[in-house]
């Protein structure tokens, strides 16, 4: 259950005597109630308030980090159930698979695949975020041996295998550098328990399709002071996928409003097991895909994935960033005038939004076709070039305003301005307003090189 | 008894230890024993200890399935009459199946065009390419060979811009298709505000009774007469708004008030593809369908997404070698879009390409099941079957 910012004030020292930084207890709270602050910035709390506030404020979904120092992932620690209640926290992490048993040069070709792989979007670098080592060898050496290897990587580790001995030898070489351990089962609970205790790691609890099995486990766990659990309940990739969606909601209801302790942590979902039934490497990697987007719709706080191909991980990537961005904050950049390239008196002058998106794929291109010239981004209150023109946020007044304010007539001679192919209905006025010939480009902005260069040819 | 003999009693049974007892009285006893014993007594203690926290602080509680109640419920429109095969949609009382499994499951209606449409992106164009000329024959390959349950005939050749086709010419092409197969049609316009009345009307005409679905009345055009078609020729509509709900209320009150029903109306609440604002899309159809099952009868209709618009997306035609081939790209984006639009409750899907439409049907086809009712595999040796 969301926390009020009542509920927070309450508990203060209601003294607003801002220390925090905030002009008051009460704006103090509202920002906890956002997660706009931290809590140890008032410093003014009894110990008995601050353990209340602490547990007032944990999330509904315990917020769990494995790894340390500089290569961590961060998971869990949402409140609500949809996202328009008020946002989602930590990027669903992104593991992709290694096993024990390849040979040195196939193993060190996969981790460095995975250390690369890289997609930019709206001006972000997407990248994988872990790597689940599986001990497929039977052999608790050898897992040990290639989890040793893996320190040299950039990225956290999760240590599968479903037996205690090699989770314990593997433990022995990585566990300072607090590997997930992945998974303790009806079988193996009190070991993997006691590794989990003895390494101070993270811990997954693995049921196949039994949500009670999963409560008794986790309290189990929970009993023996066990706080960072993730809960594995199956991923079944064919008919059996709506069971695994059932689950999945039903762990994250009975966590955010049944406020159900054995239930309030990350829940992972294991896409790779497309890869038990496919072996064709495009079907596969298509259905990886897909499995992969149903469950962080719905609720997967952590994903291992098998496939590596850039085509399969971009669509996970992509509906990644767009599930997780703040529904409460505009997808904006900075407007004003921004330089590309070489830049002189004679420049062609360009005109976008600042609509995150928009900005981001027009930077791209320009920057991928080596453009010289000026691009001024109109305040659009980070909407998309049609959407603002449907909304009247882009027009002829905006336009000359941002013409005056950027002070670009003192730095061209030109008076030329290149708009969007899809402003052309608001070309007229423009010309009308700011006194610039207006010359309608390309719809989409991969053209804009072409049609500057071709521009330059006619001058 | 002595305390002595009472411990070493529980010693001997420590399965049964009284723990909640023991505990009280242990360090009044770890005085008077003997090093040996305190020591076996300690170890006994420690291993038990977890459990007793546990048994105290935990209780054990059954787990019940997190069902709610919903007063209000989704209105189930049919689809094809005449010498239709009938398809439902909607009428789900419940967000998720495990509370009540929906009674249909979600329905997929591929795109086929009264045009030749050469700008369709090449994975489309190559299942096509050889009945392009006709729609009839388009439509009959996309039931035949890809298994559709729905055909959407985009009457696009009628825009101004276009090819002027005439709203005569527009009804041909709907006869057409309708003898090529016995699918219920959506039929659509080409998005030009003035004419896609008249169009729809004829088509709606030309179609009498086989109960179609007029894509789509809109405030920006005359939608009360979309609506007269709908309701002289037996039909349903498509009520589509931009990613309002406000909007959309709007409209679906406005489209009753010219007579229709709830079992006479689609909504589409528009599909911002993947990496397009898909965000906007997922809140704004999730609060929907929230909004009927709490009993908002003005939203209580299924839903519709136009999911080809993810083939807009660069990331699904654009050439780059960087990001793979267009050829799964395209299927993927189309997929990832879909999908994502019906875990937020929409029930009826226009699609493109045969493979996203295989994949989405598959797991939609789960919806209609009972939760645990299906034979799932053993798993629990995933990390070692998995192939490298
Ligand atoms: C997502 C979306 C929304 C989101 C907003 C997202 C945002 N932050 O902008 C929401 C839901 C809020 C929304 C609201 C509305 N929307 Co809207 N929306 C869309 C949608 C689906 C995608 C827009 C998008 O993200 N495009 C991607 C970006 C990158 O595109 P872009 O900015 O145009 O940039 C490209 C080109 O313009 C060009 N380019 C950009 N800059 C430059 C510069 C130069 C020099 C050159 C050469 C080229 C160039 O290259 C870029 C890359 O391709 C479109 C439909 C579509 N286009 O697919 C409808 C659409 C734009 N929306 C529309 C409408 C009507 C509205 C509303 C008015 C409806 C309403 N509910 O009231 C409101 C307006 C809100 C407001 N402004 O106050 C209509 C506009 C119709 C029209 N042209 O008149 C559209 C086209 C839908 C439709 N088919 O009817 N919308
Ligand atoms: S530091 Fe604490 S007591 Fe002081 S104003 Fe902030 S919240 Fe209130």
């Amino acid at each position: 259950m969301q926390v009020t910012a009542m509920d927070i004030y309450r508990l203060l020292p209601q003294t607003n005597c801002e220390i925090c930084g905030e002009a008051s207890c009460m704006a103090f709270a509202t920002k906890l109630s956002e997660k706009d602050t931290q809590l140890e910035l008032c410093t003014e709390l009894e110990d008995d308030q601050l353990e209340k506030l602490e547990s007032l404020l944990a999330p509904a979904v315990r917020q769990i980090t494995f790894g340390i120092g500089d290569k961590t992932a961060t998971l869990g620690g949402d409140e609500v159930l949809y996202r328009y209640e008020l946002t989602y926290y930590n990027q669903t992490p992104l593991v992709i698979d290694v096993s024990d048993n390849m040979d040195d040069t196939a193993f060190q070709d996969r981790v460095k695949s995975i250390e690369e792989a890289e997609f930019e979007r709206t001006g972000e670098k997407l990248t994988l975020d872990a790597i689940a080592l599986r001990n497929v060898s039977g052999s608790a050496e050898q897992f040990a041996e290639v989890a040793g290897k893996l320190k040299k990587s950039k990225l956290p580790l999760v240590l599968c295998s479903m037996d205690s001995e090699a989770m314990k030898a593997a433990l022995e070489v990585v566990g300072d550098e607090r590997p997930l351990i992945y998974a303790a089962t009806e079988n193996n609970l009190e070991d993997m328990a006691n590794l989990a205790i003895q390494y101070e790691c993270p811990i997954t609890i693995f049921v196949n399709n039994d949500l009670e099995k999963m409560k008794e486990l986790s309290r189990i766990l929970r009993a023996k002071g066990i706080k960072d659990i993730v809960l594995d309940p199956s991923t079944f990739v064919g008919d059996g996928i709506g069971d695994t969606i059932d689950n999945f909601v039903m762990i994250r209801r009975l966590a955010v409003e049944e406020n159900d302790e054995d239930f309030r942590f990350p829940i992972m979902g294991v896409p790779a097991i497309t890869w038990l039934y496919e072996n064709d490497d495009v079907q596969g990697g298509i259905k990886e895909a897909t499995i992969a987007a149903t469950l962080m719709n719905k609720y997967a706080d952590i994903l291992i994935v098998h496939g590596t191909n850039i085509w399969e991980l971009i669509p996970m990537l992509t509906l990644r960033q767009s599930i997780y961005t703040d529904p409460r904050k505009p997808q904006a950049v900075d407007p004003g005038l921004y330089e590309f390239g070489e830049v002189d008196e004679n420049s062609p002058v360009l005109l976008t939004t600042n609509f995150a998106l928009t900005y981001y794929t027009v930077e791209g291109d320009l920057k991928s076709g080596k453009a010289n010239c000026y691009l001024l981004v109109l305040d659009t209150e980070g909407r998309a070039v049609d959407v603002s023109i449907a909304g009247n946020q882009f027009n002829g007044k905006s336009v000359t305003d941002l013409i005056k304010d950027s002070k670009i007539e003192d730095k061209v001679k030109t008076r030329t301005l290149v708009v969007p192919g899809l402003a052309a209905p608001v070309s007229g006025e423009i010309e009308d307003e700011s006194g610039w010939e207006v010359l309608v480009g390309p719809r989409d902005s991969s053209a804009v090189s072409d049609f500057l260069l071709k521009l330059k040819n006619k001058v | 008894m002595d305390k002595m003999t009472q411990l070493l009693k529980l010693l001997e049974k420590t399965d049964t230890i009284e723990i909640n007892e023991f505990r009280m009285d242990f360090e009044e006893l770890e005085i008077q024993l003997m090093p040996a014993v305190q020591k076996a007594v300690q170890q006994v203690v420690q291993k038990q200890a977890a459990a007793v926290i546990s048994n105290r602080i935990i209780p054990p509680v059954p787990f019940e399935l997190p069902v709610h109640d919903y007063p209000g419920e989704v209105a189930e429109v049919q689809l094809g009459a005449g010498t239709r095969k009938p398809v439902l949609l909607g009428g789900q009382k419940a967000l998720y199946r495990f509370e009540e499994p929906q009674p249909n499951p979600p329905v997929v209606t591929f795109d086929v065009f009264d045009i030749p449409m050469p700008g369709l992106p090449r994975p489309i164009r190559e299942h096509f390419s050889d009945v392009m000329d006709h729609p009839g024959d388009w439509a009959k390959k996309a039931v035949k060979d890809f298994g559709a349950n729905m055909v959407t005939i985009h009457l696009i050749g009628t825009g101004p811009k276009v090819m002027d086709k005439t709203p005569k010419q527009a009804a041909a092409d709907i006869e057409e298709v309708l003898q090529a197969v016995d699918v219920p049609l959506v039929i659509g316009g080409s998005g030009d505000p003035k004419k896609d009345p008249v169009v729809l009307e004829a088509a709606a005409a030309a179609a009498e009774g086989e109960r179609c679905l007029l894509a789509s009345a809109n405030l920006d055009l005359d939608y009360r007469r979309v609506a007269k078609a709908a309701m002289d020729y037996n039909h349903a509509v498509l009520s589509w708004a931009i990613t309002d709900i406000n909007m959309q209320k709007t409209l679906n009150k406005y489209l009753m008030k010219e007579g229709l029903t709830r079992e006479d109306i689609v909504m589409d609440p528009t599909t911002c593809a993947l990496g397009y604002g898909i965000e906007f899309s997922i809140d704004v159809i999730t609060r929907t369908r929230l909004a009927a099952l709490k009993g908002d009868k003005d939203l209580q209709m299924p839903m519709s997404s136009g999911t080809t618009n993810a083939w807009g997306s660069r990331e699904a035609w654009m050439k780059k070698d960087e990001w793979g081939p267009t050829d799964y790209r395209g299927p993927i984006w189309e997929i990832v879009t879909g999908l994502t639009m019906m875990l937020c409750g929409v029930d009826i899907f226009m699609m493109l390409h045969p493979s996203s439409v295989q994949l989405l049907s598959e797991i939609g086809s789960t919806f209609t099941k009972e939760y645990l009712d299906t034979d799932v595999p053993n798993i629990s040796n995933w990390i070692t079957e998995l192939g490298v």
